[in-house]
């Protein structure tokens, strides 16, 4: 249990840190599913890579 | 597999998707052992419960040295080999810096009030922590705002190589000037000189925010790489319609 004069500023510090971090796994997880979504929708639309055609490299 | 192979997207792709999920449990356990550990921990003989602040601040200040250590070496394989594996690297790691530097400004400063009486400082060890952050949101400008993606990249890790003369002087700033930042008290010549029972937590921290490092910075690469697919089949899109 955290008993101190400065018990705002440990919990503030803590509050911050855990919103920076929620936002950065949110950045990165919804950028994630945006690439997968408008990759989807390109190969929907036949558009192949080169590497993705017959006999292309990976 | 050889390093080498890793060079190549799709392969890395696959290495990440496989990967990831390891990576994200890892985080999540040693994250909730860690914060267990400081709840747990100790109140320091001088600054009371406010050493906490210490476990969130100390590992965030060294990734922030870390996330631009990454640019750097980057920046050298995108202007030197001009491998794309090296400004994607580049690029992914900006964000994740950017945002551990604020959260060290931000822990410190809050740390800073109760134990200094203030806020801020504008000493060397402050200062040259606040020039990374500001270089940070240079470099990301720079991925932001450059038309073609190429001299963006080149011009970040122009900027990546010059910011990095920043790294030393946040390191050693509190050696080579007076400062009211405390001096070094872990890796230094003969041993830490913090006690075990808070040295504990804050190695297990440490631990917790590199993985989570390594595995924003791992998502983030896997994401820019499918973006410039995305860019090179929108472009061979527009072409077929074109022809």
């Amino acid at each position: 249990m955290i008993v101190d004069t400065h018990a705002d500023f440990i919990v503030a510090a803590y509050a911050i840190t855990a919103f920076i971090v929620t936002m950065l796994i949110a950045w990165v997880a919804l950028d994630y599913a945006a690439q997968r979504r408008m990759l989807g929708s390109l190969e929907d639309h036949g558009v192949k890579r080169r590497s993705q055609r017959p006999g292309g490299t990976p | 597999m050889a390093v080498i192979e890793l060079a190549n997207p799709t392969r890395f792709l696959r290495l990440a998707d496989r990967l990831l999920p390891w990576l994200a449990c890892a985080t999540a356990v040693t994250l909730a052992y860690g914060l267990f550990q400081a709840v747990q921990a100790p109140d320091d003989y001088q600054q009371g419960a406010t050493v906490k602040i210490m476990f969130l601040h100390v590992p965030a200040a060294w990734l922030s040295m870390v996330g631009w250590a990454i640019m750097t070496v980057a920046a050298l394989g995108t202007l030197v080999w001009r491998h794309p594996l090296a400004d994607v690297a580049a690029r992914a790691a900006a964000p994740t810096g950017a945002g551990f530097t604020l959260i060290c400004l931000i822990t410190g400063s809050l740390w800073g009030r109760p134990t200094w009486g203030t806020y801020w400082v504008w000493d060397a060890r402050l200062t040259s922590e606040l020039v990374l952050f500001l270089l940070y949101l240079g470099v990301l400008a720079l991925y932001w705002t450059a038309e073609d993606p190429g001299r963006g990249a080149r011009a970040a890790a122009i900027l990546s190589l010059v910011g990095a003369v920043d790294l030393p002087i946040v390191k050693f700033s509190v050696d080579w000037w007076n400062s009211l930042h405390q001096g070094e008290s872990i890796f230094r010549a003969g041993g830490p000189v913090i006690d075990p029972s808070i040295l504990w937590p804050l190695a297990v921290m440490a631990v917790a925010f590199l993985l989570l490092f390594v595995t924003l910075h791992l998502a983030a690469m896997r994401n820019e790489i499918l973006r410039r697919r995305v860019r090179t089949m929108q472009i061979l899109e527009a072409q077929r319609a074109g022809a």
